[in-house]
């Protein structure tokens, strides 16, 4: 398994130009091309800006402006459920290439956790807009948390994409599966209202477990909130650091368990 | 020398049905283990105890029927799948030529792809900077290299994945019956590119259905058949070998589309005879003499199977018979051939001809004669009978051949004719074209040189 992981490092090329093929397909063919990297992001924000200041206003204090905090947490999950979405069909859709070419399979769900990532890359210029729009400047000592929470966040989401890609393979209700637990799972998350808002605060304990809150609210804080995380924080990002790493680790000994039978399940 | 390729009792079994191979929650925990053992009516044996080694900068052939496990074979080699007992080795860096283009993207141009695609097979990015050119010409598609592979046609599509995969410049060259990708042009290519890799020492893998590549090509050669070797070593000797399975196996096709077909024009004719047996007996006979002369040539196009006739004189056996006597379906082009006709008549006769007519595949008549029209008057025959027709040497190109055979009286009144119900097989190592093939040589002034065939 070590020396498997190693090869992934060997890898990187090949991971790289992929990546750069998946973005370069995505959009071929249309007209506005690359530009729709910042034109869906910024869409979806002006959606939820007019819905919530004029359809159904939402005034929770603290908040506001409310669709620039709903965007700080979205825009992160949004790479995450799409990197999961998309690492669970991976080795299905890549069966050509495991089937008939010697390709390490575990470059799949990688290349599609890379590619979202990029996208929310492309997105954070937009928020960037959002924020100078609103007079909204985060402080700068702050902002050093932000690399650190993309940093985990891209750990713990390669970690669940190896697990999903792998047994999806052999388990193909997980694709269905998968699609409405990440629908529950946002709501579950404190992104579109704030974690302190005292309709939830009986979720206190849930909250914590799940690892994706301890990801949204390092974002919010370093973006929105301007306090960085505070006190406790700090330590369940800890939490979840050590535990995407051995989420990672898990993973990838889980797919390397699995890897000769990709070829024949596929 | 150490062997590029060893595979030492190598079984490989796949799953005979889709279904899940995961253990339930509970036998996980008592087996420890997530995988489940299958049970042996769920597993399907593609390779059975195969063992071969192919020596560094030799070049190995494997063939097989479909399904003979010659693929699998490759994708054990090329580590795409891992065997379920023995072990393989290889040495060196491998291509595979199982799919080619496997890995392309129909939305990016196929520059883009073959930059891609080369580093899936191993290459650095400057690796292919060097060779993109030989690539582009190889592939011979310079001026479409820019548009999107999706616009590409199979056989550009098939080229580019070729001259991707050869130019990996690999240790080891896995080929699985990919010649067939490209026109005249472009298989003499890539057969002077597995010559290349010949020369320049390195080891080649052959899955092929092309006997003539075998024996042309190769060192050595695997016979796969049902996933067991049945034999390797001389090409000439395990090709020779295979042939003479694939006779065996052709016989007994042809032996038993032959007997389906009496049986069948047999049922025929006997139906109808029941149906208008006694009334319509003189209009029977007289719309048989207009539609079915025995002149065996002026119907020679109508190419129906049929049985008809009053079987007064009826056709209980047919045979080709073969140099030893022995009844067969194959015969190789310039072998001797008798048709062996037995009959068995009702009561006896004195007004009786013997006719053979022999078609190829298309319906062209090839010959016909019959006793008649060769001047054999006849006396009497009676009881049980035997005819037979000897051909010295069968001149005929590779093909199947179907045969008439009849016995009427002189004005053309059939006793027994089955039309076309029989078939053999003519095979030969020549493929020349035609239908006749005569005994010929060819000689030459002494200005005029070839080279003396190889091996």
């Amino acid at each position: 398994m070590l020396s498997n992981l190693a090869n992934l490092f060997r890898y990187r090329g090949l991971i790289q130009s992929l990546v750069a093929r998946e973005l370069k397909a995505r959009y071929r063919g249309s007209a506005l091309g690359f530009v729709w990297s910042f034109v869906n992001p910024l869409l979806l924000l002006l959606i939820y800006t007019y819905v919530f200041t004029a359809v159904m206003p939402n005034n929770t204090e603290g908040v506001q402006p409310y669709a620039l905090f709903m965007f700080c947490g979205i825009l992160p999950w949004t790479w995450f459920s799409s990197s999961l979405s998309e690492a669970a069909n991976s080795l299905i859709s890549g069966g050509n290439l495991i089937k008939k070419v010697l390709f390490p399979a575990e470059v799949l769900p990688i290349v599609s956790v890379l590619t979202n990532m990029v996208h929310f890359f492309l997105g954070l210029p937009i928020l960037v807009a959002f924020l100078l729009v609103y007079q909204h400047f985060p402080r700068p000592e702050n902002l050093l948390w932000f690399p650190v929470a993309v940093l985990l966040q891209l750990l713990f989401t390669t970690g669940l994409a190896l697990i999903l890609s792998a047994l999806a393979v052999h388990f193909r209700d997980i694709k269905d599966i998968l699609a409405n637990l990440l629908t529950l799972w946002f709501f579950a998350t404190p992104i579109i209202y704030p974690w302190f808002q005292p309709s939830v605060r009986k979720f206190h304990t849930f909250f914590d477990v799940n690892p994706f809150t301890h990801l949204a609210v390092t974002y919010q804080e370093a973006l929105f909130f301007n306090q960085g995380p505070v006190g406790h924080w700090k330590w369940l990002l800890g939490y979840l650091g050590v535990g995407s790493v051995l989420l990672f680790l898990a993973g990838y000994w889980l797919f390397d368990r699995l890897r000769d039978s990709f070829a024949e399940a596929v | 020398m150490t062997p590029a390729i060893e595979l030492v009792n190598v079984s490989k079994m796949y799953r005979r049905y889709g279904g899940r191979q995961f253990s339930t929650l509970k036998s996980a925990l008592l087996q420890r283990s997530i995988v489940r053992n299958l049970q042996p009516s769920e597993t399907f044996p593609a390779l059975t105890d195969v063992s071969f080694s192919v020596a560094k900068g030799s070049t190995y052939g494997v063939m097989g029927r479909n399904g003979s496990g010659k693929s699998t074979a490759l994708k054990l080699v090329a580590g795409i799948t891992k065997p379920t007992s023995g072990s393989v080795h290889v040495e060196g860096r491998i291509s595979a030529l199982i799919e080619l283009g496997a890995g392309f993207h129909p939305e990016i141009s196929g520059r883009e792809n073959v930059f891609i695609n080369g580093i899936m097979l191993g290459l650095s990015k400057r690796e292919i900077q060097e060779r993109f050119d030989e690539i582009v010409d190889f592939a011979e598609l310079r001026e479409f290299i820019d548009a999107p592979v999706k616009t590409y046609s199979s056989g550009m599509y098939m080229r580019l994945g070729f001259a991707v995969a050869i130019n990996v410049n690999p240790d080891v060259l896995l080929v699985d019956e990919v010649l067939a990708v490209g026109d005249e042009g472009f298989t003499h290519k890539c057969l002077d590119k597995f010559a290349e890799f010949k020369r320049s020492n390195k080891t080649i893998l052959l899955v092929t259905h092309s006997l003539n590549l075998i024996e042309r090509f190769c060192d050595e050669a695997l016979w796969l058949d049902e996933g067991r070797a049945m034999s390797h070593g001389d090409p000439k000797r395990v090709v020779g070998a295979y042939l003479t399975k694939v006779e065996e196996g052709e016989e007994a096709l042809l032996a038993a589309t032959t007997a389906r077909a009496v049986e069948s024009a047999s049922r025929a004719a006997t139906g109808q005879e029941g149906r208008d047996g006694h009334e319509g007996r003189d209009g029977q006979e007289g719309t048989e003499q207009t539609e079915h002369p025995a002149d065996p040539t002026s119907n020679m196009f109508q190419a129906t199977e049929g049985r008809w006739g009053s079987r007064e004189v009826e056709i209980i056996d047919v045979a080709f018979l073969d140099r030893g006597g022995q009844p067969s379906f194959v015969f190789h082009s310039g072998d001797p051939i008798s048709v062996r006709v037995k009959l068995r008549a009702a009561h006896p006769v004195d007004d009786f001809v013997f006719g053979v007519g022999l078609f190829n595949a298309d319906g062209v008549c090839c010959y016909g004669t019959n006793t008649y029209l060769e001047e054999l008057n006849p006396q009497r025959l009676s009881g049980e009978a035997e005819a037979t027709f000897v051909i010295e040497s069968l001149d005929l190109v590779e093909g199947t051949y179907k045969v008439d055979i009849a016995v009427h009286k002189i004005d053309g009144f059939p006793y027994d004719y089955h039309r076309l119900l029989y078939t053999f097989r003519v095979k030969s190592r020549i493929h020349d074209v035609g239908i006749y093939r005569p005994r010929h040589q060819w000689t030459f002034s002494p200005t005029v040189q070839f080279k003396k065939p190889v091996g």
